[in-house]
């Protein structure tokens, strides 16, 4: 059992859908220390020998198994960084679950900035899920900075899901990648703000190696008086294909800035980005109330489905 | 029952007032299944779009089993008993063609449940179930799963606007026995199709015509039909060597 309280578990529910010690190898950070971690025969979760965070390293060749390392935050006024490497063995197969929770109540902000770098051998596949979560109504805010580097190796592949739907204030998401020949990379965002909350997000993409591939997609919606700023560079260095998509809805007094951008260096690099934002469709509210909904139920079952 | 009582609706285009409906009243029955024709912007989609509460009438009013549902907004009449089946389908990005078919219904439904409707308007229900609505689905694919949410809503008064434009002839027959089949179990509910083809005016107990934003005919299938073939309402414009506009409309 873990050592927490209500506040904690259901922050821990929250971003990482865990009610207990997870399966497999984790690591549980609450209030800036380690409360629970276990490593298995195939993953080592080590803590870091300078400074905050973990040291992963997964056994080639692992299959089917997974990795937790959520952190809760229920303590006004903390701020940390942290540095989480991920060494992942040739042609393993495995699933990540990261994600933070910030519970504020008081009038200091909470910040948590963690540094993820993945290093993915060759064949290597990892699925990253990451969940963010505010909560509590106290005037502090909840701040979360994310920085992601990754690495890929020949034939490796990555699957990454952010998901910050409620609660953050202040987000700075930056996110870099370096794909070798045949490496492939699909990033798929889901953000909402509302009330003041700010959330950006920084991509930037080298595929450097033939055959790369990576398509980074980002639907988000702003609400009241938040803003929304999606920022992604695709970089074709050799034969290689990409897509960035930005979708975004807008409401209320909203604001979003897209700004997609392609660079080719090389002749056969095959680069496309997408990008639009625009407010629900009146005939799309329409549809729904004739099926029995009001507008407001019409808003919410359009921007739940958007956002699934 | 519906009732139409002297209703009219005006707009105002370029600083200009104009009548799309004119004045009209009408009865239609309950376990009716009424086809509503007429020239090309004769006011018929407008008139399903008042009885929808898509658009408010002007003057008039408008009784569903005896109850004044002039005032009532889209969502009111919806639960009040009124389904309605668009022209031109909406898109969603990210909603799919199930949970449609579960809002359309107003309850949680099994995936076994929500397939039976996409079955009855020809889909391949297990192909089609987990689709998200959006630009990824032809105009025809889109069509039959809007006639699919009209279905699972099972409304006492059911309104299908064109149900048949964007739709091949291969579905068109298909779609034939959709409503034929709607028809046979219609059990005291009543169905407003509003069509140009003679093959859905055929299974019609009543039709309606409407021209100039006025009840230019009313009356059983047997009687209306025949008048209007040779018509130009019922056949394309081309058959009708360039006397295409309907004036020559009973």
């Amino acid at each position: 059992m873990l050592d927490l309280n209500e506040i904690q578990k259901t922050l821990l529910t929250e971003v990482a859908d865990l009610h207990d010690v997870p399966q497999g190898a984790y690591n549980i950070r609450s209030n800036s220390r380690s409360v629970g971690r276990a490593s298995t025969s195939n993953i080592e979760v080590m803590p870091r020998e300078d400074g905050q965070g973990l040291t992963i390293r997964v056994q080639p060749n692992t299959k089917n198994e997974s990795i937790h390392i959520p952190v809760v935050m229920s303590e006004s006024g903390l701020k940390e960084l942290v540095y989480n490497d991920f060494h992942i063995g040739k042609n393993a197969d495995i699933l990540i679950i990261s994600g933070c929770g910030i519970h504020n109540t008081g009038a200091q902000d909470s910040e948590h900035d963690g540094v993820h770098r993945f290093y993915l051998g060759k064949g290597s596949h990892v699925r990253y899920v990451e969940k963010h979560y505010g909560s509590g109504d106290g005037s502090g805010k909840r701040i979360l900075n994310p920085g992601t580097e990754v690495y890929m190796e020949e034939g490796s592949s990555m699957e990454m899901e952010m998901l910050q739907i409620k609660g953050v204030d202040d987000t700075t998401r930056t996110t870099t990648a370096e794909l070798a020949k045949d490496a492939r990379l699909v990033i798929r965002e889901r953000l909402m703000t509302h009330g003041n909350q700010r959330a950006i997000s920084y991509y930037i993409v080298n595929l450097n190696g033939e055959g790369a591939s990576a398509d980074v997609v980002s639907r988000s919606v702003a609400k009241d008086n938040s803003y929304q700023k999606f920022d992604a560079k695709l970089v074709g260095n050799a034969p290689c294909s990409g897509h960035t998509e930005c979708d975004s809805i807008i409401m209320d007094k909203g604001k979003i800035e897209a700004v997609p951008a392609l660079v080719a260096n090389d002749v056969d690099a095959a680069l496309v980005h997408e990008a639009a934002i625009g407010k629900i469709a009146g005939d799309q509210i329409t549809k729904l109330m004739t099926l029995g909904l009001d507008e407001q139920e019409a808003e919410a079952q359009i921007v739940n489905g958007f956002l699934k | 029952m519906l009732e139409l009582k002297h209703v009219s609706f005006r707009v105002s285009e370029d600083g200009q007032e104009r009548e799309i409906i004119k004045d009209v009243s009408l009865n239609i029955p309950n376990n009716k299944l009424v086809a509503i024709t007429g020239p090309n912007g004769g006011g018929k989609s407008t008139l399903a779009r008042l009885i929808a509460g898509i658009v408010k009438p002007t003057s008039g009013k408008i009784l569903l089993d005896g109850m004044d549902i002039t005032d009532f907004s889209v969502t009111d009449r919806a639960k009040t008993g009124i389904g309605f089946a668009f022209q031109q389908p909406v898109r969603f990005k990210g909603i799919q063609v199930y949970d449609l078919i579960r809002l359309a219904k107003g309850e949680d439904i099994s995936l076994d449940h929500a397939c039976d409707y996409l079955s009855a308007v020809g889909l391949c229900a297990r192909d089609y179930i987990e689709r998200e609505v959006n630009s990824s689905l032809s105009g025809g694919e889109l069509k039959r799963i809007e006639i699919a949410t009209v279905f699972a809503k099972a409304s006492k008064l059911s309104i299908f606007d064109e149900p048949e434009a964007g739709i091949d002839l291969w579905s068109f027959q298909n779609l034939i026995e959709v409503f034929e089949d709607m028809r046979d179990h219609i059990n005291g509910s009543t169905i407003l199709i509003i069509s140009h083809q003679e093959r859905i005016m055929n299974i019609a107990d009543d039709i309606l015509v409407l021209k100039d934003g006025q009840l230019a005919s009313y009356g059983p299938k047997d009687e209306v039909l025949p008048v209007l073939m040779g018509t130009a309402v019922a056949y394309p414009e081309c058959k009708k060597g360039g006397a295409g506009k309907g004036d020559d409309l009973c």
